[in-house]
């Protein structure tokens, strides 16, 4: 059966790089499609009418939606090799926990980081900051969030490292010297193939983020 | 391998989020001990250890190791007790539906209400509105099905127990009203065979 797998996804998403990710991972053949979120695709709004958000996985012309969703069902579909999640449930538990964790809790804090200022920038940094420890804390001394393979957990944070540069640069402040273990995680994950060739270089990612810090922060 | 090792959930009487997990243990007849937390008053060491990064509940405890957050304790035990009652489909692309259903019910549904109920006066009429096309995209995706499960009770309809029993709760505390018979017939009929279910109804408030 023939296997077609399309990606609607839009360049900077930290969301979109999961699942890119994911299919390196598994070795999928999968075509790219830049979405323009001010001018969204009929494809787009066919196959996400709920949420019309990206990234949007289409197999074989099915849709499948939100990047966890997505990086799960790859996992299961392609199961021959690279395993994401751990097959002991309790590991799997866990590694769901920690993708929760980043998806309620960091991607709210970054937010406030690059697109407020003053008080409310400054607390978010502060949480921010913090919500970083506490995964740096969880890794440990393991070489991945999984332990010796690269897995889920790795894939839901990895990609947020594009927006670090951004983050440092409104906020005034540097994820080297407040995590250090965790960027050392980083530069090990960016070693991986499928992390690199998903990853946009963090200089774009920049620009992009400071363009649109205007539309919040008008200066 | 012997599955009989203690299992303890700490959970909140009147919780759905707690309930999710208990309806779920009923009906894959696992034995457990109930342990009540006072969340809104003491939080118990036991909690503040076992949960240490949310410090709420439902936690469950299996052979002394926790496991937090609803949804995520649901899919452990659906991957530890295989043998009965499934919970989630098989076919992964169906898996993927259930997953992204009770995302929904989560993160849409449940906390549209709660600010329609219980936000600002405000952002009222806003949130009622969105309260209300979150369950109308609910009762299209139910359809002709009993459950959304299929013909038994699955992972969407335990995220949205919320829908099945305390939104009538809600709405007559609050004095909003989202959800009624007449515009929502669907969702209604299924709260009925929901919380009639006789597992269900074993672990419901009073």
């Amino acid at each position: 059966m023939a296997n077609e797998v399309i990606l609607l996804d839009f360049w900077p998403s930290m969301f979109g790089m999961r699942t890119r990710i994911a299919l390196r991972e598994k070795g999928v053949e999968f075509e790219y499609r830049e979405e323009d979120l001010r001018n969204k695709s009929p494809l787009l709004l066919q196959m996400n009418p709920i949420h019309k958000k990206i990234p949007v996985l289409i197999h074989n012309g099915k849709p499948v939606n939100e990047s966890v969703i997505q990086v799960q069902y790859i996992d299961e579909v392609w199961s021959h090799k690279n395993p994401i999640l751990p097959s002991d449930p309790y590991q799997r538990a866990q590694a769901r926990f920690w993708a929760d964790f980043i998806d309620k809790k960091l991607y709210e804090a970054q937010r406030k980081v690059w697109a407020t200022k003053g008080e409310e920038q400054e607390a978010g940094k502060k949480d921010f900051i913090e919500i970083l420890k506490t995964l740096e804390s969880e890794l440990g001394d393991k070489p991945y969030f999984g332990g010796d393979d690269f897995g889920y957990v790795d894939i839901a944070l990895i990609g947020f490292y594009t927006w670090f540069p951004a983050y440092e640069k409104f906020a005034n402040f540097s994820t080297e010297s407040e995590v250090p273990k965790l960027i050392a995680w980083v530069r090990k994950c960016l070693q991986r193939e499928s992390v690199a060739k998903s990853l946009p270089d963090p200089e774009k990612v920049t620009e992009f983020v400071s363009e649109l810090r205007k539309k919040f922060v008008p200066e | 391998m012997n599955q009989e090792e203690q299992v303890k959930l700490m959970g909140l009487w009147g919780s759905p989020f707690s309930k999710r997990v208990e309806m779920v243990l009923k009906l894959k007849g696992i034995p457990y001990e109930y342990i009540e937390e006072d969340v809104y008053g003491n939080k118990s060491p036991m909690l503040l250890k076992y949960n240490p990064i949310h410090k709420k509940v439902p936690v469950l405890i299996h052979n002394g190791r926790s496991i937090a957050e609803s949804l995520v304790i649901v899919e452990y035990i659906e991957d530890t007790w295989k043998t009965s009652h499934k919970i989630l489909p098989q076919d992964p692309y169906e898996r993927a539906m259930a997953r992204f259903w009770a995302k929904y019910v989560d993160d849409k549904v449940m906390l549209a209400v709660r600010k329609a109920c219980w936000g600002p006066e405000s952002e009222r009429e806003k949130e009622v509105k969105e309260a209300y096309e979150g369950l109308k995209c609910l009762e299209k995706e139910l359809g002709d099905k009993l459950f959304f499960g299929g013909d038994t009770i699955g992972f969407v309809d335990i995220a949205a127990d919320f829908i099945g029993y305390w939104i009538g709760i809600f709405q007559e505390a609050s004095g909003v009203t989202i959800m009624t018979a007449e515009e929502f017939p669907t969702l209604q009929r299924w709260s009925e065979d929901f919380v009639g279910n006789n597992f269900i109804k074993e672990v419901l408030p009073p």
